[in-house]
């Protein structure tokens, strides 16, 4: 057992245990956590807000059951830092926007009644591109969140400050969002594990909508086994979200050492496009051979619709975005602003509210759903990702698992693509596609350029295959250790 | 005939009685401490997401097979999107272009029996909105109690072609979705809204007239007084060219009597309409649909239709039996309580003296203090000659105040009728003697006199002789 000092470089699993068996306080554990926070945190901005009391009441809280001889649950006094988009009890929910700043939820999502019943710790509140618009964190109206293996970089988005939490251990855990890889992105270019659920596996209740048919909560992590601890509990069927998928949840961490002996990988040649950085085409390369060389079969596939991808995601996105951010209109609970009539307290509350990014997408998806619009964009686009989806099915027809880059390059300086919307809309390229079919796909580790900026490698399976990409992530970590590097000593 | 023809079609929109809303589990009562029958589903906080309620769905496939309309096996919610401070979510859950049932009709009946079919376009489900309220210090407040009740919008064709088509129409469609147990279709309370689309063409014309939209309307008369207004404003413009008509929506002011246009910028909406993705397209079974069909109770059209041939009564007096199915039953129970009772004679008490206590509010029909075997014993003492009809009425009321029969009332009450002739003969003997000039008016021929010497009897036996069974002893007497 290691000293206090390095308890933050244990895992959740570990911690969980200790826990619970009453080897270590949900308290200690919770100090070590907010002591690693205060000394890393003032150079990353990974958080929105880290209130030290409320961590501490719910790891005393913990504790408090224990002593009763109360038998703890599966996250028994792990920190679980918490995208500011999912709402939680009592706590801020900005979703990164000034048109929620003062907000304060009155009700718990699904996933946070899933973490409280696990005796988990609510680990603050972690920055995001403004309502989950970007893929660097930097749209924010709060906060420009650092890439804690180069201040200078940005950390992906938009679930940015959940994996800066996480690879900067300040949290073991934290819990993003997805629409088009808001968590495998920023996992990559953090190197940690991000899984994008498959659509249905986790209740969006209480996630802040940002593309319905898009978004999906999944886990940050810094291991395979983590990441499906944290899978397990948050996984199931809710009822208060028709799109919840009745299906078994199964023993993730059952999968984790079933090796990867005869699976069949496939290898789609369209993500290795001339867009992709020659350095992370070779660690995706190079992924690829260790995983052959681990007994897996691999073979080419197409993917032939990934290049629609990119228009298609953003007019379904932004469509359903322009409508979902409809009920910030500064009547009823967001920030209203002065105006003699009501049209003026809509257009000044949303003018002032909202951020250039987000504006950009309601007039985008507004533009795409109006009257004589509908059928050319929002109509076909919906067409096309059928077309996208039936990729995917041809592609499992053969393969267990697709293997590819994450990002088409590595974390770039911070305001080089935020301005430059074709450019920040192409780092999804490889991301939106799993999005759109509605599987399952997670970023593992799988090395560093010459300049030590992490590199991830894609995994994506079919519907609820989260198994199968765990076992093949595990497999992985245990023949490499890109994984146990860590950004800041 | 007119040289116009008049084409009307309504919009209802009528709010279903479910334990819940439409979307979440709040339960919804009129009249409540405003925004306190929410939850954040209702009041569309961040993260807070729609869940179908099936009840709704099954109160519509009810309504549906009511009206003869097609249930579709597939159906989906659509997204209306429009800002209004009584509009948290900044959308209306609707149904755009997959309703859950289309076609079917509505029969309406004229006072001379005869009868037209209006068609039904398409009925679909979507949710209520809140209630704004502008206060006349200034300034609004917003109440979100209603947000998210369900509602059916239930789209008639453009097949009336008079304002009092349309008044037979709204009343005919009530009756219905009242027998079926939807919707208690209160006006007063917002639970049936009606909007009304009018244009007028030369008669003759296949192509449609100027259409215009008419909101604001409150009860099925100023339906009708709208329409009228505005037919009479379309023609007076096609006959004189007095104004342009335009195509546009107008309010209905109750106080004049007229209608005017509303501000041109509420009605430029491009509603951008897409499928809810929050909520899975719905799959109806066959086997739901016929199970609900076999709970349909007989409809308001079937029921005249049987009272008029089971029990030989005038289609008027079936329709306003068949106002409230319980009077309905009410009345049929007391026919069977006395096959000897004329039907025509119940349903003249039924339809007179209990509704008019049923309307005066203090007694539904449901506890109706006389039950309806009671009314039936009351009816034969009547046909008996028992009591008479004025006395009748008496033992009605009686009966109303104690609960008890008509026998026990009558004794009670000393309203029995005297018929007894041996009785009855001393008392005409006297009054022959009392009346002589009458007598003599009646021996010179003047029938009328005989009046006074009825009276005369009915005076001395305190208004219980049976006035038949006197006149038949005077006559005899005088005869002597
Ligand atoms: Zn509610």
């Amino acid at each position: 057992m290691s000293s206090v000092d390095a308890l933050h470089r244990e895992s959740a699993v570990d911690l969980a245990r200790a826990c619970a068996a009453g080897e270590r306080s949900a308290r200690s554990i919770a100090d070590a956590f907010l002591a690693r926070a205060a000394s890393v945190e003032p150079g990353l901005d990974a958080f929105l807000e880290l209130d030290a009391a409320r961590v501490r009441a719910q790891a005393d809280a913990i504790d408090a059951r224990r002593d009763r001889g109360e038998t703890l649950g599966p996250l028994a006094g792990v920190p679980v830092a918490i995208k500011d988009l999912i709402a939680e009890r009592d706590a801020p929910l900005t979703c990164g926007s000034r048109i929620l700043e003062n907000y304060v939820s009155p009700y718990d999502a699904h996933v946070i009644e899933r973490l409280r019943a696990a005796d988990a710790v609510l680990f603050g509140r972690t920055n995001l591109d403004e309502f989950a618009m970007g893929s660097t964190t930097e749209t924010s109206a709060f906060k420009v969140t650092k890439n804690p293996w180069d201040p200078a970089r940005f950390p992906g988005g938009s679930s940015g400050g959940s994996a800066v939490a996480v690879a900067a251990r300040m949290a073991p855990l934290a819990l993003g969002t997805e629409t088009g890889g808001s968590i495998r992105q920023p996992a990559s270019l953090c190197g940690v594990y991000g899984l994008k659920t498959t659509y249905g596996r986790v209740s969006r209740y209480g996630a802040a909508a940002y593309a319905s048919s898009l978004d999906q909560i999944g886990p940050f992590a810094t291991s395979a086994a983590d990441l499906a601890l944290l899978l397990g509990v948050i996984a199931g069927r809710d009822t208060r979200d028709s799109t919840s998928a009745d299906e078994p949840v199964p023993d993730y961490a059952a999968s984790l050492g079933q090796g990867v002996e005869g699976l069949r990988i496939g290898v789609p040649r369209e993500f290795f496009g001339d867009g992709v950085d020659p350095e992370v085409r070779a660690t995706v390369e190079r992924a690829i051979e260790t995983l052959r060389g681990l007994g897996a079969e691999t073979r080419d596939v197409s993917l032939p619709h990934t290049e629609y991808g990119i228009p298609v995601y953003y007019l379904v996105a932004t469509s359903e975005a322009s409508s979902n951010l409809a009920r910030y209109d500064g009547v009823h609970y967001t920030t209203r602003a002065d105006a003699p009539d009501l049209e003026h307290l809509y257009t000044r509350s949303r003018g002032d509210g909202f951020g250039l990014e987000v504006k950009k997408r309601i007039m985008l998806g507004t533009f795409a759903l109006s009257a004589g619009y509908y059928d050319a964009y929002y109509k076909k686009a919906q067409q096309v990702r059928t077309l996208i989806r039936r990729d995917f099915d041809a592609a499992f027809a053969d393969v267990d698992v697709l293997v590819g880059p994450v990002a088409p390059a590595p974390a770039a300086p911070l305001g080089a693509v935020v301005d430059d919307a074709l450019a920040m809309y192409m780092m999804d390229v490889l991301t939106v596609t799993a999005n759109l079919a509605g599987i399952c796909a997670l970023s593992c580790p799988a090395g560093f350029t010459e300049g030590r900026l992490p590199i991830g490698v894609q995994l994506l399976a079919p519907p609820f295959a989260e198994p199968t990409l765990l076992r093949t992530a595990a497999a992985f970590e245990a023949a490499t250790d890109y994984s146990r590097e860590e950004p800041i000593a | 005939m007119s040289a116009w023809e008049t084409i009307i079609g309504l919009e209802v929109h009528v709010q279903l009685d479910t334990a819940t809303k439409l979307f979440c589990r709040c339960a919804y009562e009129y009249g409540g401490q405003p925004n306190t029958q929410t939850c954040p589903v209702c009041l569309a906080l961040p993260g807070a997401l729609p869940v179908l309620n099936r009840e709704a769905l099954r109160l519509g496939i009810r309504t549906a097979l009511a009206v003869g309309a097609d249930v579709a096996t597939h159906t989906k919610f659509d997204r209306k999107n429009y800002f209004y401070p009584d509009l948290p979510k900044g959308y209306q859950i609707s149904q755009f272009d997959e309703p859950f049932c289309s076609g079917g009709a509505i029969t309406i009946e004229f006072k001379d029996g005869s009868t037209k079919r209006i068609g039904i376009t398409r009925i679909h489900l979507e949710e209520d909105a809140g209630k704004s309220t502008h206060r006349d210090t200034g300034g609004s407040v917003v109440d979100l109690n209603r947000c998210g009740v369900p509602l059916l919008e239930i789209v008639s064709e453009p097949d009336m072609r008079s304002p009092e088509e349309a008044y037979r129409y709204l009343t005919a469609l009530k009756l219905t979705l009242r027998y079926i147990g939807v919707s208690d279709c209160d006006m007063e309370k917002g639970s049936l809204r009606c909007d009304a689309n009018v244009s007028v063409r030369p008669r003759g014309q296949e192509a449609f007239g100027t259409k215009v939209e008419i909101k604001n309307l409150n009860s099925f008369r100023n339906v009708q007084r709208a329409l009228e207004f505005e037919v009479a404003r379309h023609t007076a413009a096609l006959e004189h060219g007095s104004e342009e008509i335009v195509q546009q929506t107008r309010l209905f002011d109750a106080t004049t009597g007229e209608t005017r246009p509303m501000r041109s910028k509420e009605q430029a909406h491009d509603y951008r309409y897409f499928p809810e993705p929050d909520v899975p397209p719905v799959t109806i079974a066959g086997d739901e649909v016929e199970a609900i069909g076999a709970t349909l109770p007989e409809l308001p059209r079937a029921k005249v239709d049987r009272l008029a041939t089971a029990h030989g009564l005038p289609r008027y007096d079936g329709w306003v039996l068949a106002e409230e199915p319980s009077v309905a039953d009410y009345f049929e129970e007391a026919v069977a309580a006395d096959a000897a009772n004329d039907p025509k004679a119940v349903s003249n008490w039924v339809t007179n003296e209990v509704k008019r206590v049923l309307n005066e509010g203090t007694h539904t029909i449901d506890a109706f203090p006389i039950p309806s075997g009671a009314l039936s014993g009351l009816i034969a003492m009547q046909r008996d000659g028992a009591v008479s009809a004025t006395q009748a009425k008496e033992v009605f009321q009686g009966m109303l105040e104690t609960g008890d029969d008509a026998p026990t009332v009558a004794k009670a009450r000393g309203l029995e009728q005297l018929s007894d002739t041996d009785a009855l003969e001393t008392a005409v003997r006297a009054a022959i003697d009392a009346c002589p000039k009458a007598v003599a008016d009646v021996r010179a021929g003047k029938e009328k006199a005989k009046g006074a010497i009825v009276g005369h009897v009915m005076k001395q036996t305190r208004g219980k002789a049976n006035p038949g069974v006197v006149q038949q002893l005077i006559d005899r007497v005088l005869a002597e």
